[in-house]
């Protein structure tokens, strides 16, 4: 049960029951849609860039409650920040997912709440989970034409 | 080979029997994060009972050599081997002759080969494919490919709320346009046993070739083939408590020989010159290159295996194991059923309101517990009941009723998990 409640923390449950900046924005500059081919589980990510800054950013769609406290944790840590910032948050956040259980993340690197995320490191399937929604947004900023899948995410 | 010592019909003696034959496999001892093993996954796979594992690699330590191809001792009894097992599943099915028997990679492979080779010969533009919204993607997705390749058309038999076949709205269908009826005997994601004599009658009625699915099916209730009168039936023999990389395609000899060849190379052929090839009869025709032959060697025994067992035996264990988690699921507040068949196999379907199946199925994986979490390669299905996805927990005949309870524990503690 210990593990179970380390990946599923209060902050996790929350943001899966009231998922927050839920729903699609009129005026996205930037979208895509995300899928895990594993579970079924869909996501579509909404920006509005204004400058080279994220000014509102939204998702909806369906999926277990990793994936959405991820996009839904996503959407509030992101909004203000410019372009850059943002993708090479995902990058650090993506590569602390993938570290063994115990790993700190890296000095310098402020995850927030998003640290809550760090219980899925125990559970190699549900990596694919959490970056679902972060994918799903690299697709809508750096559009490459390709559907947006998480296969390539497990332990390094 | 187990001596039926307890009378299926008496549920003290099965549960013994059962204790006794859960011996045969090995993999139920293990312990999966500090806990018993309880495998409820059995429609993705079945575990391997120890006479399997044991033929298997003794064909490798003692018998292993190519078929088909050598004057030498080995190779002989090699081919000797891979022609018998041929023949066991021949005996099995009820097929009139071994030639009807053709060695595949699975279920999926079996099917398409069909739809490759039927799609060469005999489907035009405008022809019309018709299978059911119960259907798994490897029955879905060659029929689609063929229909681009020959501008065929899919028409789907589309299913009730309670997960059974729509009955007059599937007979519509049917016409003189339908060339091609592909069909699940049971579905793997509800568990519904199709009454499959009436579509196939109907099939037939129209001039119109039958496949069926057999994959769920064979491992849970006695194929027929000749009974069924269906044209093609595939499964897998990793369902079937044998090795994966080995399925059947079973034909009816009139078809099969008028069909042309599919892949080509060695072993199909009866000679080849730069001119012309001539293509060997079924079933080599459609075996070309070296086959799975310690995986046929596997799935005979398997199938001899099952045939000790027995299927009344199997199916009263079953039922027994299905009908408890029904009832006991029934008493979880907040679930909801997917499907409630007519008839069912030892599938079962559901979701817990508010809980997504894949937390669920970590919950449950946690407390040892085997589940697929997901939408079984059935997502046409999944939309008809407007679920992203299920947990479906699938029994053989080795699981038990305490098993169920384990399982329902596990669901009680993810709900207390969600819940807090
Ligand atoms: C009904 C049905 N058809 C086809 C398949 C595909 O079988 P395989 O993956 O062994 O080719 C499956 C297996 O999941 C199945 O359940």
């Amino acid at each position: 049960m210990n593990s179970l409640l380390s990946l599923y923390q209060d902050i996790i449950l929350d943001h899966n029951r009231s998922p927050r900046n839920f729903g699609s924005l009129k005026h996205a500059t930037h979208e895509a849609q995300g899928f895990n081919p594993l579970c079924g589980d869909k996501v579509h990510v909404y920006v509005e860039v204004e400058g080279n800054r994220i000014r509102e950013i939204a998702f909806e769609g369906s999926g277990c409650a990793i994936s959405t406290a991820s996009s839904s944790l996503m959407t509030e840590s992101l909004k203000g920040k410019t372009l850059d910032e943002a993708l090479s948050f995902f990058e650090s956040l993506r590569h602390f997912l993938t570290q063994p259980p115990d790993t700190p993340p890296p000095a310098g690197l402020d995850l927030g709440k998003l640290a809550a995320l760090g219980g899925v490191r125990q559970y190699p399937t549900r990596v694919k989970c959490a970056t679902l929604g972060w994918h799903t947004l690299q697709a809508a900023l750096k559009p490459s034409g390709l559907p947006v899948t998480t296969e390539h995410d497990s332990h390094a | 080979m187990a001596i039926p010592l307890f009378s299926p019909k008496n549920p003290v003696s099965l549960a013994g029997r059962i204790r006794v034959l859960r011996d045969d496999f090995p993999v139920l001892r293990e312990q999966i994060h500090g806990k018993p093993l309880v495998y409820f996954d059995n429609a993705a796979t079945t575990q391997k009972p120890r006479p399997v594992i044991r033929v298997m690699s003794e064909y490798f330590e003692k018998q292993n050599a190519n078929v088909h191809r050598g004057v030498h001792f080995l190779s002989e009894l090699s081919t000797t081997l891979y022609e018998e097992a041929r023949k066991t599943v021949a005996d099995f099915l009820h097929a009139s002759s071994p030639a009807e028997i053709i060695f595949t990679r699975g279920t999926t492979e079996s099917i398409n080969l069909i739809a490759q080779v039927l799609g060469q010969s005999l489907i035009q533009p405008g022809d019309e494919i018709i299978l059911s919204e119960l259907e798994h993607h490897s029955n879905i997705v060659p029929w689609q490919l063929l229909c681009e390749r020959t501008g065929a058309q899919l028409r789907v038999i589309p299913i009730l709320e309670n997960g059974d076949l729509d009955y007059e709205a599937g007979m519509r269908l049917f016409g003189p346009k339908t060339r091609i009826l592909a069909l699940a005997h049971v579905s793997n994601a509800l568990g519904t046993v199709n009454p499959l004599t009436s579509w196939i009658r109907r099939a037939h009625e129209c001039g119109a070739l039958v496949l069926i699915d057999g994959a769920q099916a064979i491992p849970h209730l006695p194929v027929d083939v000749a009974d069924l009168d269906c044209d093609f039936y595939v499964f897998s023999g990793h369902k079937l408590y044998g090795p994966t990389g080995i399925g059947v395609l079973y034909g009816k000899s009139s078809w099969l020989e008028r069909l042309p060849p599919w892949q080509g190379g060695g072993d199909m052929i009866t000679s080849v010159t730069f001119q012309k090839t001539l293509y060997a009869a079924p079933p080599q025709r459609f075996e070309a290159g070296t086959p799975p032959i310690a995986q046929a060697i596997g799935i005979a025994e398997a199938i001899r295996y099952l045939k000790s067992v027995g299927y009344t035996d199997i199916q009263d264990q079953e039922n027994r194991v299905a009908d408890h988690a029904l009832r006991r699921l029934r008493e979880i507040p907040r679930i909801r059923l997917i499907g409630e068949p007519r008839e069912r196999a030892a599938i079962v379907s559901f979701v817990l309101e508010g809980i997504h199946p894949h937390d669920v199925g970590t919950v449950l994986d946690q407390q040892g517990v085997a589940v697929r979490a997901g939408h079984h390669c059935a997502m046409p299905l999944m939309e008809h009941y407007r679920v992203p996805a299920t947990v479906r927990a699938s029994f053989a005949f080795y699981n038990t009723e305490n098993e169920v309870d384990i399982m329902i524990e596990a669901l009680e503690k993810a709900v207390e998990l969600f819940g807090r």
